[in-house]
């Protein structure tokens, strides 16, 4: 009997062109994914030293992490303007499909992936994008590069990879009422810590992992590189074919069908040995809100900040509290937030614009509250305004806004003011990353959403229970 | 990219850990569509306060570490965005070799693209070397030929995977090394089809 292999180990053997004692492997790239922020300076040493793009119908470019997201028709910042005209250039030069600000088709780069089947079971993936490993969701291999490396994937199609160490992430019982899968990947990181993926590929297994959507599994492998691993995965089931099926970018009828036969084939064959392996207790997993300035520091909603007499890191804790604004052993539910954002790759897709705005509806925002809403896509945004999401979003005092990044990293004018405080469902709460001086407390959709309402953090799981009985 | 085989400098001590590359060059400076230029605004937030006046409590605007051309940093160095304009930053800056206990994976290939030297040491060596440069001056020589540091009379071995260490020496164009195998670029895309 053949070995039984991961589908990491699958996919990688898959797509070797060149393999050479010492050194890396030469991997084949099937899909490369570009934006304005990270390609220019690739296109230009292409220029520069006279090459081609390989295979522009395996490339494919949007503009997301800078573009505005209301009055598109006029970018006051003339650089921005550049970076974006450049990126069109580029794109028209080199044959690429673009899906522009005005495409029906743009949004964010790992939002549009997916909803146009571009993404696929057992591709290999690559974008000068950390959060490439959102694919991962699919059974994808995908993986976040720098610039260099983009330009050396539009001159091969290929990368110099490592072969990584294969970690097993295991989540066993299902998550309760209220606990979402970014309360999950937020746990995890919690547990492990922000390093614990340095150098590995992590496959998500268990139950948890299989009850969820393919839109919170999306969220769970977004969040990989939070831990340090560059990519994350979870093996396809018939809820990825589900997914799929019918979408532009995948064959229709009987070649579907035997291409879903291919994908189910790569998931991990029983018995299979990882590298490491580590797991934590989905039913034990309760709401989280971040307190600090990095994704690790991290609690229940119920619970408080560290005490810095019992912390193992005082002197990160205490300079992370006082960036915060916060002090040690203070209760979470204690926190009074002035701003809120939905959005981002990891929580900007319809399931989780419903879900937000189920909490909202019939309630008004707080008045001190700033609070916006950023479709991951404009696909997307027209599917919740057809379902009447945009109008109990406005109602209640939030701004509906276009796709794009926003204010995950405020590139564009959505920035929190110094000394801000946000509830935001993006991935990181990096000191100055939604503003300079700004705090971020990541969440996931509903606690935002509450939040918003309650200019404070409350379990969403109480909350839910009020809202029946009132 | 610029071959570098050996390296001799002074030391800047950044005494912290799970330094991200939000820190090392925030987002408002990743705009432009060229690779030069990024150094005036590394570790901006933490250099410059609101009003664009140095920090003094942040010890890289320090007279000291004026010539500093070596970063030896606390673990998890570079983790976060993909952004290669911060080993472009720090290269723009001056800094030729960074040192710490573990870097973050796209960090580290980025810098290596880049020329920087990348060295994992003991934890144990990264604070003793935090402690001497935040005291006095620390001048290290790196040798990437012989895989050693030498401080004064002590030399410290480092581990660099050969493959990289080649290229860094030399001064390797990736993407000509990699056209090398065209034809087998084209036989797999052949036998996908
Ligand atoms: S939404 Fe945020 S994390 Fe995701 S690609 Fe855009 S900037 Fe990066």
């Amino acid at each position: 009997m053949a070995t039984a292999k991961t589908i990491i180990e699958k996919i990688w053997e898959q797509h070797i062109v060149h393999q050479e004692a010492g050194k890396p492997d030469l991997l084949y790239i099937d899909l490369h994914l570009i934006h304005e922020v990270t390609s220019p300076q690739a296109f230009e040493g292409l220029r520069l030293n006279n090459r081609k793009v390989r295979r522009p119908d395996l490339t494919y470019a949007t503009m997301d992490h800078n573009v505005p997201t209301k009055n598109r028709e006029e970018i006051r910042d003339a650089i921005s303007r550049k970076q974006m005209e450049t990126l069109r250039r580029n794109c028209k030069e080199n044959h690429i499909s673009l899906a522009d600000m005005f495409h029906p088709d743009q949004g964010i780069v790992h939002v549009i992936g997916p909803e146009l089947g571009l993404t696929q079971p057992g591709k290999t993936i690559v974008c000068g994008d950390s959060h490439t490993s959102t694919h991962g969701a699919f059974g994808a291999l995908a993986f976040g590069i720098g610039t260099s490396e983009v330009e050396h994937v539009l001159a091969t199609q290929t990368i110099w990879q490592e072969k990584p160490k294969t970690l097993n992430v295991h989540v066993e019982g299902d998550l309760g009422p209220g606990v979402t899968a970014k309360d999950l990947i937020l746990a995890i990181i919690a547990k492990f810590g922000v390093r614990f993926g340095t150098g590995y590929v992590i496959e998500y297994t268990g139950e948890a992992i299989r009850n969820l959507s393919m839109e919170g599994r999306m969220t769970v492998c977004n969040m990989s590189i939070e831990a340090g691993a560059r990519a994350g995965l979870i093996s396809p089931d018939e809820k990825t074919v589900d997914y799929l099926r019918g979408k532009v970018h995948v064959p229709e009828g009987e070649a579907f069908n035997e291409q879903a036969q291919q994908w189910l084939a790569l998931a991990t064959d029983e018995g299979a040995v990882y590298d490491h392996y580590v797991n934590i207790r989905g039913d034990e997993v309760e709401p989280q809100v971040t307190w600090g300035t990095n994704p690790s520091m991290c609690v229940p909603v119920n619970g408080s900040t560290p005490s810095l007499e019992e912390t193992d890191y005082p002197e990160d804790v205490e300079r992370a509290l006082q960036y915060m604004g916060l002090s040690e052993k203070q209760p979470i539910s204690s926190i009074h937030i002035d701003h809120v954002f939905i959005g981002s790759c990891t929580n900007s897709r319809l399931s989780d614009l419903q879900k937000a705005a189920f909490v909202v509806k019939g309630r008004k925002v707080h008045p001190e509250v700033r609070a916006i809403v950023v479709p991951g896509s404009f696909s997307t945004k027209l599917q919740a305004e057809k379902l009447g999401i945009d109008k109990i979003f406005q109602e209640a005092g939030f701004e509906w806004r276009d796709a794009g990044c926003s204010m995950c990293l405020a590139m564009n004018d959505d920035v929190v003011p110094p000394g801000g405080r946000c509830a935001s469902t993006s991935n990181r709460n990096f000191e100055g990353r939604q503003g300079n001086g700004a705090r971020t407390h990541l969440v996931s959709p509903e606690m935002a959403a509450i939040a918003a309402i309650e200019g404070r953090f409350v379990d969403v799981r109480n909350y839910a229970s009020t809202k029946v009985s009132s | 990219m610029e071959a570098i085989q050996r390296h001799r400098g002074v030391v800047y001590p950044l005494n912290r850990t799970n330094v991200d590359t939000d820190q090392i060059i925030p987002k408002q400076f990743l705009k432009r569509i060229e690779r030069t230029g990024f150094g005036q605004y590394l570790f901006y937030h933490w250099r410059f306060d609101d009003d664009g006046e140095l920090r003094k409590n942040f010890n890289l605007n320090d007279k000291r570490y004026e010539d500093a051309s070596i970063v030896v940093a606390g673990e998890n160095f570079g983790c976060g965005s993909s952004r290669e304009h911060a080993p472009w930053a720090l290269l723009d800056f001056g800094f030729r070799v960074i040192i710490a206990p573990s870097f973050a994976d796209i960090f580290y290939n980025n810098a290596l693209k880049n020329g920087i030297i990348v060295i994992q040491v003991k934890e144990e060596l990264v604070n003793q070397w935090l402690k001497k440069a935040e005291r006095g001056e620390l001048i290290l020589d790196v040798d990437l030929e012989k895989q050693q540091i030498m401080d004064r009379g002590m030399v410290y071995p480092f581990q660099i995977p050969e493959y990289h260490k080649q290229k860094l020496i030399n001064g390797w164009d990736d993407i000509a090394l990699t056209l090398q195998h065209e034809e087998k670029i084209a036989r797999y895309e052949k036998s996908m089809q």
